[in-house]
């Protein structure tokens, strides 16, 4: 009586040590340009050879500008040192790159899914630690530092021990203008940004099942800052329906033998959990982080709490400073908090369901006077898709800017970022200090919630504004 | 790549923080070199220096005790956020070889132990315990004892440690992961050859 988790782990030992870490056969690697080329270096150092370089897909992502002279010149010398490093390792070792002028270029952990790389019951790493996000097709998906990349190109193998397991069950129906990012929210509101730590996550229940794989995808994503590498969902019928067809799924009589086998990737029903979560999602409204830690998620309908209400002295004084750092009062209305910045984007959501979500919302309305909005679609799939649809135009008639993909203002690598004291209104996953640009001040919250935003100028039930 | 690790006896550095999260270890936008040295200039560099570069006086890190600090004392959660193993860089760059903390994030213990930075758990009250001795008497010396797997604090008082024994005997002797794995090629050769003919969509190309 296994779960999936640990079915999938099974499959892919092949050695184990007397403390019980095993060896995982990995099965797929991302690689990007920013965690990567110390790896090689030292790959090369030590005269060592990549062992499958067709396992691999590298992509430039983090640091590559969203503007469109990008492909003329990258004006930092930094940056663009770190992509021509990708770019020769890639090719020196024969690894398949998407380069910033390939229509299949985007953030990393969007990429590999479109591209049917990610499949049930694979093994996945990438040097980042939104890998996670691959679990949402059932698969073991998980983040690595630099020195295990270098292993993982070495050998095709990781050490890892077993993680303990937790099932988060999301009961319900999602209401109104709440989406899986809502979800995710108010499950790590309600865990902790380290309720997570040390587990792997099994999401399960109707909530999960009756959502689309982006909406899965943007719930596996964040379960790191919850503190879980490891985040995952069954596959079903909505797997499968996403994969079959896709450049790097199997097809023919090898899709036949693929989808029996991975009908059996599911918990049976006795399996033991070390830790079980419900969350009723027809209770959840949209959600807006206040702080600096995306646990610090609340209804948009609430108020910024006060620091002193929290009997744990450690809580109080994190809080304390986490209202300093975004200049909020306790007891504040969210809704009355005016934003500079709104960032549609990010492996979290920057897919073609959440543009769609946030056109949805802008379509008609304009920008806020003294707002800059960006959309910075996850990849130039999700971009030529929008474009098709007429979404760029809904947005760019609003007033919003309409980028090339890549990772963007979710961590400031590349020129998108927040000024000091800058207030932004954003898809992204962290809320950190400083996250967006030095200074910078976040508040996460879904596509329909940002894109609402935007057009009001401040912090907003997106609900009110649906209603008219 | 990793660096020995058997015994530490230094100045430890009080950061009575928790969630000390990846990008204030290291700000994103000092991530963008192809190198593994040179990090401990931007390490907690948001928080060491105000907007024009000039040191905050008040930060632990810049206290003149605390400046040959080898040790830092944190609280829970320390690291989480991203998996950027420039965090560990930037803090062996700066001269840091060991945190204490309650609780780590499991990226960020990893990434140490590869390295040579020994990440210690010890329980919450230990650590404030460690802290307000820190804070009270600034400069301070704490031991580290890996073999014993202990903590001595400036007070005497002594704190054993769990530690995984793999990693350990790992740190006390520089020993080289990859070679070790390379000795499972075997192994590793005859599962791709059973799963290839098991479940050849596993290694379809693009």
């Amino acid at each position: 009586m296994a779960t999936i988790f640990r079915k999938i782990w099974d499959r892919h030992v092949v050695a184990e040590r007397d403390d019980g870490t095993c060896l995982l056969y990995v099965d797929r690697h991302l690689i990007h340009e920013v965690t990567s080329p110390q790896a090689f270096e030292a790959l090369r150092l030590a005269g060592r050879k990549v062992r499958r370089p067709l396992s691999l897909l590298a992509v430039p992502d983090h640091n590559v500008p969203t503007s469109p002279d990008r492909l003329e010149h990258i004006e930092d010398p930094d940056s663009r040192k770190q992509i021509e490093t990708l770019r020769e390792n890639a090719r020196s070792a024969g690894i398949t790159l998407f380069d910033i002028d390939d229509v299949r270029q985007g953030i990393v952990h969007i990429i590999g899914p479109e591209n049917g790389l990610i499949l049930p019951g694979i093994t996945a790493v990438c040097g980042d630690s939104h890998t996670a996000t691959l679990g949402a097709f059932g698969a073991i998906a998980f983040g690595i530092g630099t020195s295990e990349v270098e292993h993982v190109l070495a050998t095709q193998a990781i050490w890892q021990k077993r993680p303990r397991e937790m099932r988060i069950e999301v009961a319900g129906d999602l209401g109104f203008g709440v989406t899986a990012k809502d979800v995710i929210l108010a499950v790590i509101a309600k865990i902790g940004a380290a309720g997570g730590t040390g587990y792997a996550i099994e999401f399960a229940g109707d909530g999960i099942r009756r959502m689309s794989m982006e909406g899965r995808m943007t719930v596996c994503n964040m379960t790191i800052e919850a503190g879980a590498r490891f985040g995952l969902v069954a596959p079903d019928g909505t797997t499968l329906s996403y994969l079959e067809g896709r450049p790097a799924a199997p097809g023919g009589a090898q899709w036949e033998s693929a989808t029996a086998d991975w009908r059996t990737l599911r918990s049976d029903a006795s399996s033991r959990f070390d830790r079980e979560e419900t969350i009723d999602a027809s209770r959840v409204d949209p959600q807006v982080t206040w702080g600096t830690s995306p646990e610090d998620a609340l209804p948009v309908t609430g108020v910024v709490p006060d620091p002193s209400d929290h009997p744990d002295p450690a809580v109080r004084a994190r809080r304390e400073r986490a209202l300093r750092y975004m200049d909020l009062a306790p007891g504040t209305r969210l809704t009355d908090i005016p934003v500079d910045k709104v960032f549609i984007g990010s492996c979290t959501n920057a897919r073609i369901e959440d543009l769609r979500l946030a056109a949805g919302v802008a379509r008609g309305r304009k920008v806020a006077d003294g707002v800059t909005a960006l959309v910075v679609p996850g990849s130039g799939l999700v971009k030529r898709q929008a474009e098709r649809e007429g979404i760029d135009r809904i947005f760019t008639e609003a007033g919003f800017q309409w980028r090339l993909p890549g990772c963007s203002m979710c961590l400031g690598m590349n020129p998108d970022r927040l000024k000091p004291g800058e207030r932004c209104a954003s898809t992204s996953n962290r809320n950190f200090e400083g996250r967006q640009g030095p200074g910078g001040r976040t508040h996460l919250m879904s596509p329909m919630m940002a894109a609402a935003a935007a057009v009001t100028g401040r912090i907003t039930d997106v609900r009110e504004v649906l209603k008219g | 790549m990793i660096e020995k690790f058997i015994a530490l006896k230094a100045v430890a550095i009080p950061l009575d923080r928790s969630n000390v999260d990846t990008d204030a270890i290291i700000p994103a936008r000092f991530l963008k070199t192809i190198q593994r040295t040179g990090l401990g200039k931007g390490l907690f560099h948001a928080w060491r220096y105000d907007e024009n570069g000039t040191e905050v006086p008040g930060f632990p890190l810049n206290r003149s005790a605390c400046r040959k600090g080898k040790i830092l004392v944190a609280g829970d959660n320390f690291g989480c956020g991203s998996s950027r193993e420039h965090a560990v860089w930037a803090l062996m760059d700066y001269g840091i070889r060991c945190v204490i903390a309650p609780s780590f994030s499991d990226i960020f213990y990893a990434n140490g132990l590869k390295n040579g930075l020994l990440p210690v758990r010890l329980a919450s009250r230990e650590v404030r315990g460690l802290i307000a001795l820190l804070e009270s008497s600034p400069g301070s010396e704490i031991a580290v004892d890996l073999p014993a797997q202990t903590v001595t604090g400036p007070d005497g008082a002594a704190h054993p440690f769990d530690i995984g024994s793999f990693p350990k005997e790992c740190l006390l002797k520089g020993l080289d992961e990859i070679a070790l794995t390379i000795g499972h090629e075997q192994d590793i050769a005859r599962y791709e050859r059973e799963w290839k003919a098991k479940a050849p969509w596993l290694f379809l190309d693009l």
